[in-house]
């Protein structure tokens, strides 16, 4: 048997137009993590899909082999028969049905064609506590968190024997000490001789837990590099993934700020349901025009809770406090009241709140501004395909034209639509809920560039971002949000994440309680 | 993320390829079942299947299901449905009817009431749906047995005749004692100019803009194909009796939905709120608003289409309009509606009408047994969504980097459900069972 458990060669995946994959080549040794990096769009996804069946054998040029045999998958139960299975980034658990019915899911311990739940639980139970999920097997999924489901899946994974785990941005939704424990699973597997391939775009995470890396640019291998073996940096990968040197992953901004413009105070939002909890509690912030204002906070703190809670009342119940813009006492009832009064949203799940992917780019990027291309209610349809050529080419959307749909575009041409649409609406006071989740570090740097741009035109930013880097990057001044409550605020001279920290987990009087039931 | 176009030649394949079947598929569809009937005909009975007198028929046959398929397929865009537009239809009609032959209105404020009446019946329908976010399919299901009722009580069991102008809105062909014959010629031909006019200078413009979306040669067919079918079915007509006052009535509903669908805010609202609620809502649209106009209109033409189906029968009867909301949501989805909502055109409604409406009739010129075409006619919606689902497939294997094509969980990852509490009703769920603590 060779070192290798899998060789990929010359692979190509043509999709009509675009040549998504030019003759990749992949070694993955046996037993070993191999991380896979490269922008979005470098075909990372397009490549694991290859591996695990979803484009069939004959569907792509070049040669797969596993275990020194030659391997054609024409679906995805091949794959996993032959020990490959995927773990996508969007979790596919049933959320009603329990942990052991999701492990067995199309693979039911049956005896004589009727299910067996003892044996079901039972295996379950075990392959749980290989994975350390600790939780009673008929738990229903839709009952434990986004970290524990994570770990679900790997259950399933080891339930169909497998030898190669695909894991496509396993940690994306996690936090800190969850994604630490699914790292350390993943080097509990290796002992046992599981292979795993990791995509990620957490470069710190992938040199911390892999041993070799290999990095896709437009579609082919640039280089695979051996942790242990090479000196690998951060910056050094990152200079193989984007074919350039950044000089720095911020880029260089005075900034110019003015006068404050925008106050919030003694603002309180309940939550919709449990009319009785307190989600964000008295808090009060305040930006200047030409100033990038951080939100940081763990998840659960209530950022986007109070970003929302702020644009029309979009979520939350029994809303109160006070907002001003110049000096003007806002009421905002609804989101159009929002708009109008020139506050704009972007939200931090692009694909659900913020697009409409089935659209085209005309459509999204004018969509909060059709007031703005319409007379008495009628469209100039002129007017909506030359102002949405004008904001592709100042975001730098990379779309064929403005007829592409906005579902066909990669992450970060996305965020930058949504940018688009809302400086199209011409606000004051922009809030970036989480304004490069998911997007490569190149696209992350233009998005970057444009906010800059946006705060130099004298309008005020607030940023709320759970990557302390970026926020310390970034922003002019930080406030910290914890349990609900406005804990502190750091400006950029004294801000560290350690300061950060401290501020985003200080346990306030009143607040801790209520968000842990 | 990079795009490599692999080397395209302006050539005509490419064109022909690049053809969107969704947009032209189903008037593809419709003339090749026009031209099979013909031959069918032909061989079958020696005699011509298209004819101006045919053609007629079928619109005048069709023309309130063509009404309801206007109103269903702004309902269906916006992700919702309409059970109840039969049953409404015939409440509407009774109302109507009694308003004219009873209380001894005029015909004009007869079909006033009945619109007006569908429209307070959209009112209350839609306060259901839109406001207390009861799902449609349950108030519209709630509604077809509730107005078939009350149809039954105001006729007391019985037929209502109508008689004068009134019916004249069915199967006239004047206006005003004026024939309509000659009008229908001048006026197709004047309104293929216009169109030829207006595509031009749209064309050119955009052109100067640098921002033209489809190919000269794709531009130029579609301009001509399209005046010259104006022009020959305005001929057609013309060589009859001239298109019937029903016809005209459609014609106008169609110009002016189409303009609302496309080119006013409002009809931009319909089609956010259908294609991502939550993110139109995000965006400032007033989704619940939309929505309830949206039933409020579908109302009001139940309520027209009331009219025309007493006025076709000259009289108000309890079982008008039976099955009548099945055949407009089929023409929608045969039109190309999609069942999640977000995507439809009202001429495709229309389209979808009328091809069930020509092999209805064509079935029937043939001699086909009534239980033969409604077996025909439930394949044939079938086959036309499996177009659709076909085709969909086909488009989404088209340039896609660095997405995820037929994102696994996306579909599965549940939404906020009907409570109304707003695009992230369901958000912090996801987010509580996260430790807090990260130290």
């Amino acid at each position: 048997m060779s070192e290798d458990i899998l060789r990929m060669r010359g692979i190509t995946k043509r999709f009509p137009g675009v040549l998504a994959l030019d003759g990749v080549d992949m070694r993955v040794k046996r037993g070993s993590i191999h991380a896979l990096v490269g922008e979005n769009g470098a075909g990372k996804s397009t490549l694991m899909k290859i591996l695990s069946g979803v484009y069939a054998h004959g569907d792509f040029e070049g040669e797969i082999e596993l275990e020194g045999e030659p391997a054609r998958f024409r679906n995805i139960r091949d794959s996993e028969e032959s020990g490959v299975v995927i773990i996508h980034q969007e979790l596919a658990l049933v959320p009603e049905l329990s942990i052991a019915e999701n492990i067995y899911l199309g693979n039911e311990q049956t005896r004589r064609g009727v299910i067996s739940w003892d044996t079901t639980n039972g295996k379950a139970a075990r392959l749980m506590d290989k994975v350390g999920l600790h939780e009673n097997p008929q738990t229903l999924v839709e009952k434990i968190g986004v970290g524990k489901q994570q770990l679900v899946e790997i259950a399933k994974a080891l339930s169909k024997q497998v030898k190669l785990l695909i894991l496509d941005e396993p940690t994306a939704a996690l936090n800190d000490s969850d994604s630490e424990n699914l790292l350390e699973l993943l080097g509990q597997l290796r002992e046992d001789g599981v292979t795993c391939i990791i995509i990620s775009h957490k470069l710190g995470e992938v040199l911390a837990v892999a041993d070799e890396i290999t990095v896709l640019r437009d579609g082919q291998t640039i280089e695979t590099l051996h942790t242990v073996d090479d000196e690998v940096s951060e910056d050094r990968l990152i200079k193989s993934m984007v074919g350039r040197d950044l000089e720095h992953l911020y880029p260089p901004h005075t900034p110019e700020i003015g006068e404050t413009f925008f106050e919030v105070s003694d603002w309180t939002v309940y939550h919709p349901e449990h009319r009785d909890r307190i989600v964000v509690n008295k808090a009060a912030i305040d930006v200047a025009r030409g100033e990038i204002v951080g939100l940081a906070g763990l998840m659960g703190a209530g950022r986007t809770e109070f970003a929302m809670s702020l644009f029309g009342r979009s979520w939350g119940g029994n809303i109160s406090g006070n907002v001003t813009l110049d000096g003007r006492r806002l009421k905002l009832n609804s989101v159009s009241d929002a708009i109008k009064a020139g506050i704009a949203y972007a939200t931090e799940d692009r694909k659900q709140y913020g697009l409409h992917l089935d659209y085209d780019l005309r459509e999204n990027f004018t969509l909060p501004g059709l007031d703005k291309v319409s007379k008495k209610g009628v469209l100039d349809l002129h007017e909506v395909t030359s102002v949405s050529e004008r904001l592709r080419g100042e975001f730098g959307v990379k779309a064929p034209s403005v007829y592409q749909l906005a579902g066909n575009l990669s992450g970060g041409n996305q965020q930058k639509i949504v940018l688009g649409k809302w400086v199209f609406t011409g606000p004051e006071l922009l809030i970036l809920d989480e304004p490069t989740r998911g997007i490569d570090v190149g696209a992350k740097y233009e998005i970057y560039e444009l906010i800059h741009e946006l705060v130099d035109q004298g309008k005020g930013v607030l940023m709320i971002s759970s990557e302390l880097p970026e926020l310390l990057g970034m922003c002019d001044r930080i406030y910290a949000m914890s349990a609900g409550h406005i804990t502190g605020q750091v400006d950029r001279e004294n801000a560290t994440q350690e300061e950060l920290m401290r501020l985003m987990t200080l346990e306030t009087a009143s607040g801790g309680e209520e968000l842990r039931q | 993320m990079t795009i490599k176009t692999t080397a395209e030649r302006p050539s005509l394949l490419t064109a022909v390829r690049n053809i969107n079947l969704r947009a032209y598929g189903m008037i593809i569809a419709l003339v090749s079942i026009m031209v099979l009937f013909q031959v069918l005909d032909v061989v079958m009975q020696n005699q011509n299947f298209i004819t101006p007198r045919n053609l007629t028929n079928v619109i005048l046959q069709n023309s309130y299901i063509l009404i309801l398929a206007i109103g269903m397929m702004l309902v269906i865009i916006n992700g919702h449905i309409d059970l109840s537009v039969g049953s409404v239809l015939a409440f509407c009609g009774a109302v109507s009817a009694i308003a004219l032959s009873d209380w001894g209105l005029p015909w004009y404020l007869a079909v006033l009431v009945a619109v007006g009446t569908g429209a307070l019946i959209g009112v209350w329908q839609g306060f259901w749906i839109a406001f207390v976010r009861i799902p449609a399919f349950i108030v519209t299901l709630a509604g077809m047995l509730l107005f078939r009722g009350l149809t039954l009580k105001v006729l007391g069991a019985e037929t209502v005749g109508t008689s004068g102008p009134y019916n004249d809105l069915a199967s006239g062909y004047t206006i005003a004692g004026v024939d309509l014959r000659m009008p229908t010629l001048v006026i197709g031909i004047a309104g293929a100019a216009l169109y030829v006019a207006l595509a031009v200078r749209s064309r050119s413009r955009q052109v100067k803009a640098g921002i033209a979306g489809s190919s000269q040669a794709a531009w130029l067919t579609k301009v001509v194909v399209l005046a010259a079918v104006i022009v020959a079915a305005a001929f057609t007509f013309y060589s009859y009796k001239g298109l019937p006052l029903i016809g005209w009535i459609l014609l106008a509903l169609v110009l002016v939905y189409t303009f609302i669908a496309n080119r006013t805010v409002f009809g931009r609202h319909i089609y956010a709120g259908g294609g991502n609620e939550k993110a139109a809502m995000l965006s400032g649209v007033k989704t619940k608003h939309t929505s309830f106009w949206v039933f409020v209109n579908m109302g009001a033409l139940a309520g027209l289409a009331g009219v025309i189906v007493t006025a076709r029968l000259q009289a108000a009867t309890p079982d008008a309009g039976n099955m009548f909301e099945l055949h407009a949501i089929a023409s929608s989805f045969i039109g190309g509606a999609s069942m999640t909502g977000g995507v439809g055109t009202i001429i495709g409604a229309v389209i979808g009408g009328l091809v069930m409406g020509v092999m209805n009739q064509g079935m029937r010129v043939l001699g086909v047994a009534t239980d033969t075409v409604q077996v025909v006619l439930g394949l044939v919606v079938l086959a036309a969504v499996f177009f659709d689902v076909w085709n969909k497939k086909r488009a989404s294997a088209g340039p896609i980097v660095g997405t995820t094509p037929g994102g696994s969980g996306e579909a599965k990852r549940k939404g906020g459900g009907p409570d109304g509490s707003g695009p992230a009703g369901d958000k912090p769920k996801d987010k509580e069972p996260e430790p807090v603590g990260a130290e």
